[in-house]
């Protein structure tokens, strides 16, 4: 890669970053690796790295249990991590905050969870037209299982939620709402606020999934008042395998318990058990415990940056990407709203995505390709898959201009 | 021909290319010139689904010997399909069932029968085998 530029109004130090990054300057089919897959898991800086590393050479124990300095060391550790996450939400509590394996286990716990307590046969449950499988099929399972309604909210062209469908569909019997805050696909940023607002107002509660938002803005769940607010780790530059579920206290101290066992409990005899208090009452097992210290390393990191910086330089490279993309011929984006972040999907006329992207596998360019998960969301646009660039931080417009370079290629080789 | 001598072939052809895009130029071509599946069997009873792009397989034995048709959407899973009926289609299904096709691994596209690739050719490559398999029981 040549002289890497600096976007002088988003203002960040480009360069600097990318040497956190050891991954980026590895190369991939002998070229230098471009790395536009950040929608299905973003790469780690050092500081992260050195953080895993640092917790099996020198602090590795099980949290909560020892008496033993190492077990009171890591603990303490896990729960500042905790902390971190909590005032990078704006939580309230820091209890409100569940470590899980990721968004996909912290929408399962909540559909079981709320389901179980607040859901009976002709309730409904909302959900929209542009989630992902993981926000799907637990409320499908949910609503199999009691004989309720699942409630799809649609979109236009554009792919924005119509608005005033969703309003004629919250009604007496919805029991919850869940939306993605941005589209994995689309890069549609939903408005969350003014959902939260409508549902409130008939006292409906909210879940937002917040995987793909997490590493583009910054959330205040009390700002938002989101019920519950779910993402994983690995999106937003911390280990694979830990998520977070924040849940307000009060819902999570109504809801059971998901996952039962070693942690969860206060006093056990083969009668009864009285649950833990939150956030134990939902860690069952030992955790993840160098993802939990990992992640809220990651969140220092990104927060160093400023995620307004991030969002800024982010909107550039959309921005210059989609400019390119559409002076293509036979290109067409996928999801065109006015409020996107930096994620776009598109087709090129008569090519399949799978072979475009194997093309430019070989030039080093890492792209996704297919559904991405959203296959009714694939449904609605009428195409099989999508080419898929997502960017994060740490890419430049050079690499979008050698991602151009490839995609013309690939089309005149496949053509 | 047997199947190893078809394998010897296309691993001799592909050691005349110099890069990777000539190898990848050849096996579009071969995608697209790929004989047509016959419409009546692109349904969904001969479809091989991958998360990323779709097979569609057809078999029939004439003579002790098994003959392939495909077609995908996807033309270098095209191309890939077209080098395994090429070294595949008109044998016994003893030797269907017994051949190793390791042609792929030293012409260097392994990546394509990884089972992370998910572009349905590991799956046209069992399915191929098992009709194979299916043909032999019903001897």
């Amino acid at each position: 890669m040549t002289e890497v530029k600096t976007i002088q109004k988003a203002n960040i130090d480009i360069q600097k970053i990318r040497t956190d990054f050891p991954i980026l300057s590895r190369k991939v089919n002998g070229k230098p690796l471009v790395y536009f897959d950040n929608g299905a898991t973003a790469q780690k800086p050092q500081q992260v790295i050195d953080a895993i590393d640092n917790y099996y050479k020198d602090k590795n124990a099980n949290i909560h249990r020892g008496v033993h300095t190492l077990s009171q060391e890591i603990t303490v550790c896990y729960e500042n991590a905790r902390s971190t996450i909590q005032k990078h939400l704006n939580a309230k509590h820091s209890h409100e905050i569940i470590f899980t394996s990721g968004t996909t286990a912290s929408i399962n716990l909540v559909a079981s969870s709320f389901g179980k307590k607040f859901i009976s046969k002709g309730d409904e449950i909302i959900i929209s037209a542009m989630e992902h499988h993981s926000n799907i099929l637990p409320w499908q399972v949910l609503c199999e299982e009691k004989g309720a309604l699942l409630k799809v909210i649609p979109i236009n062209d554009s792919g924005e939620l119509l608005m005033d469908e969703y309003k004629k569909l919250l009604s007496d019997k919805t029991k919850i709402v869940a939306i993605t805050h941005i589209s994995n696909t689309l890069g549609t940023i939903n408005p969350i606020k003014e959902i939260i607002e409508l549902a409130h107002a008939k006292n409906i509660p909210v879940m937002i999934d917040g995987a793909q938002a997490v590493p583009h803005t910054s959330v205040d769940v009390q700002a938002l008042d989101c019920d519950f607010y779910v993402f994983s780790g690995h999106k937003l530059f911390g280990p694979t395998g830990v998520g977070i579920l924040y849940g307000k206290e009060k819902w999570l101290n109504e809801i059971p318990p998901y996952q039962v066992g070693g942690g969860t409990i206060k006093t056990v005899t083969f009668e009864k058990t009285e649950y833990a208090d939150l956030p134990l009452k939902f860690e069952a097992g030992t955790p993840h415990i160098e993802g939990g210290v990992g992640l809220a390393v990651a969140i220092d990191y990104v927060n160093e940056i400023g995620l307004s910086k991030i969002a800024a330089y982010e909107h550039e490279l959309l921005i210059h990407a989609t400019d390119a993309l559409q002076k293509i011929e036979g290109v067409k984006i996928i999801g065109t709203a006015k409020n996107k972040a930096s994620v776009i999907s598109f087709v090129v006329d008569g090519l399949h995505p799978f072979d475009i992207g194997t093309i430019l596998d070989q030039l080093g360019i890492a792209v996704r390709t297919g559904h991405h998960c959203t296959q009714p969301l694939m449904k609605r646009f009428g195409i099989q898959g999508t080419i898929r660039a997502s960017f994060a931080f740490y890419n430049t417009i050079e690499e979008i201009e050698e991602f151009i370079i490839g995609l013309n290629r690939a089309i005149k080789m496949l053509k | 021909m047997s199947i190893e001598e078809t394998e010897h072939e296309i691993i001799e052809e592909f050691e005349t290319f110099d890069d990777w895009m000539q190898k990848y130029e050849y096996i579009i071509d071969l995608g697209k010139s790929l004989p047509l599946i016959d419409g009546k069997y692109k349904t969904a009873d001969h479809l091989i689904k991958g998360c990323q792009s779709q097979v569609w397989l057809h078999s029939e034995k004439k003579e002790g010997k098994v003959f392939f048709t495909a077609d995908s959407d996807a033309i270098i899973t095209k191309g890939m399909v077209a080098l395994m009926i090429r070294v595949l289609s008109g044998h016994t299904p003893d030797e269907i069932m017994n051949a190793k096709l390791d042609f792929v691994e030293k012409i260097g596209l392994t990546q394509h029968l990884s089972p992370t690739r998910s572009n349905g050719l590991v799956s046209m490559i069992k399915q191929m085998k098992m009709d194979a398999i299916a043909y032999k029981a019903k001897n």
